[in-house]
């Protein structure tokens, strides 16, 4: 069983790219050092041969669940647009995507 | 209300049915005690004085009606501010929800009201449930109601204060890791994990799919039992909603442990403190005296509960708080274009611990690590269901200790967010299988503060829980008698 990698600095930079958070440098360092702790400590799982037991992704059994085809009310289109930060014609307002033009 | 006012929903209930107390004077003395209390506990982000009376005059109404005012008619509930309330403040204690109100109940919410409660506010949290002190709110930590130097536990501290305190005589919160467990421990009162799927979920601000549920709290066993058949049961909004017959958990307070086989798990006492595992061992001998079969056992595959626990929870997190991009609700921060923005606001918007989870989640899951990590604690996870299923082959429950040590001090575990994981460790397993749990109090701790023993049953047993939280209940009380003697120090 290959011993699975620790967690340094670039990790923590990248992952939190992925996850849209920006960081400081003093927060990666700090980060870097706490997340490595926990990943360190989750050696006696990551180091486990368990190859041959299925995974579990759900405590019970589960299994596909529709609603009865009924039309019945969905949430007050104003209400919900109410809470948004920004709105234009009964929709959500967003700044430019990238890659259109403005 | 006074902590003895608070003491019993159902005797509160009862007095309101009868017209002998108006719902209104018991939400008044709920609030009164709320306004003294709250300046030193911070268990509140919001008190909902004004829906308060609103709801206790329809109560009011209601009995002199002469219609049925439900089994809770007056009684007054505290929510964790993570369950939604329409139209009032929803903000699971971070920056990015500050000042949303939700255009939506959650079904809790709604069936507390149709049970005659009255919702008096929203209580403090870690922020979005992660966290086991209640340090990780952004608006400053709940202090604990017997020492203002300790924590109350987490994350739902505030609502296991303001029960603690008698404030209130019943509180909602969600157990993640051991989130009503684990205050309802530190704080001295009863607090209950249901089986997963058991309590509809949906109006719950998702933190881990697989491992989220809602729980009572209250300052007796029996009046958990009643808010607890008031939550429960199937509701078609949330798909992993069973839909069973709700458990008998009043009707269960009764029945004693005669001939019941208790486990005495050796891993949810081998780790704790030894003023907490005293305890757990005088639980297991009254049990015993009381006619249950109480053996030892050991479960080892709980020791891996926690990292596997500390995988999947992040995973499950990161993916659940994506949905925090500055678009539909809550906090934004301008940017020039749209990815700038979900940086910006999301970076502005979630405390340290919280990025901390996303990261670890969003690490385990990632290209190359996902085998290591997110695949081997799932996997890990069917071993400790396996474990479970082989011990409740040979045993009706398994007792422990709830948490491994009383109330710690305000800042003592903030430095290093291992540490302050560790205090989860006996009631993660309960999360990761899915089964209901319950945290019943049970002496103190050599510092004077609450012990909490807690009691485990295989999916869908709540009733046998029940059972002997209420023995538990009875031989606590017991030994608190004067001239007991036995086995205290």
């Amino acid at each position: 069983m290959s011993e699975p990698p620790s967690l340094g600095r670039d990790d923590v930079a990248h992952v939190a790219g992925l996850a849209r958070l920006s960081l400081s440098e003093e927060e990666l360092d700090m980060f870097t050092g706490q997340l490595a702790r926990v990943i360190d400590h989750a050696r006696d799982v990551s180091s486990l041969d368990v190859h041959d037991v299925p995974p579990t992704a759900h405590p019970l059994p589960v299994r596909n669940v529709l609603r009865t085809d009924d039309p019945c009310p969905g949430l007050d289109r104003d209400e919900v647009l109410a809470a948004a930060p920004d709105v234009e014609d009964g929709r959500f307002k967003v700044p430019r995507i990238v890659g259109e033009a403005p | 209300m006074t902590p003895d006012d608070a003491g019993s929903a159902l005797a509160l209930a009862d007095a309101v049915r009868r017209g002998e107390r108006s719902a209104r004077s018991v939400a008044e003395a709920a609030l009164g005690a709320i306004a003294a209390r709250e300046p030193e506990l911070h268990a509140f982000l919001h008190v909902a004085a004004d829906g308060a009376r609103a709801d206790a005059d329809a109560v009011d109404e209601k009995v002199r009606a002469g219609e049925d005012p439900g089994p809770l008619a007056g009684v007054p509930v505290a929510l964790k501010d993570n369950l939604c309330t329409r139209g009032i403040p929803t903000t699971c204690a971070s920056r990015i929800l500050e000042g949303w109100r939700p255009p939506y109940d959650a079904t809790v919410v709604t069936r507390l009201r149709d049970a005659g409660a009255v919702v008096v506010g929203k209580t403090n949290l870690d922020e979005f449930a992660m966290g086991s002190s209640t340090e990780n709110s952004c608006m400053g930590p709940t202090r604990h109601p017997m020492d203002p130097s300790r924590v109350p536990g987490g994350s739902s501290g505030g609502s296991a204060a303001a029960v603690g305190a008698g404030l209130v005589p019943l509180g909602l919160g969600s157990d993640t890791g051991g989130s009503v467990r684990q205050p309802a421990a530190l704080c001295g009162v009863v607090g209950m994990k249901p089986t997963y799927g058991m309590v509809s979920r949906y109006g719950l601000v998702a933190f881990a799919s697989s491992l989220d549920q809602i729980g009572p709290f209250a300052r007796s066993v029996g009046d958990a039992a009643l808010l607890f058949e008031v939550i429960a049961g199937h509701d078609p909004k949330d798909s992993t909603s069973l839909d069973l017959p709700v458990p008998a958990a009043v009707r269960s307070l009764e029945v004693g442990v005669e001939g019941l086989r208790v486990g005495v798990c050796e891993e949810l006492v081998a780790d704790t403190a030894p003023d907490v595992s005293r305890r757990v061992r005088e639980a297991a001998e009254d049990l015993a005296r009381a006619g249950a079969l109480v053996e030892e056992v050991s479960v080892p595959e709980m020791r891996l509960g926690l990292s596997a626990y500390y995988l999947i929870a992040p995973a499950e997190a990161s993916s659940n708080l994506a949905r925090y991009d500055g678009v539909r609700y809550g906090l934004r921060v301008d940017a020039l274009d749209v990815a700038q923005m979900n940086t910006a606001t999301r970076t502005a918007g979630f405390g340290p611990e919280v990025k901390r989870r996303i990261m670890l989640g969003t690490y385990a899951l990632s290209a190359g690590y996902y085998d290591a990590y997110y695949g081997k604690a799932q996997r890990v996870r069917t071993l400790l269901i396996r474990a479970f299923d082989l011990a409740y082959e040979r045993f009706d429950v398994l007792i422990g200790a709830t948490a491994p040590t009383t109330a710690f001090a305000i800042g003592e575990r903030v430095a290093d967010p291992l540490t302050m994981y560790l205090s989860d460790v006996c009631t993660i397993p309960s999360n990761l299988s899915g089964h209901p749990a319950m945290s019943v109090p049970f002496g103190a701790g050599d510092d004077g503060l609450p012990v909490g023993v807690q009691v485990l049953a295989p999916a869908l047993c709540e009733e046998r829980l029940f059972q002997v939280a209420a023995a538990l209940e009875r031989s606590a009380a017991a030994r608190a008698r004067p001239g007991h003697g036995e086995g205290r120090r």
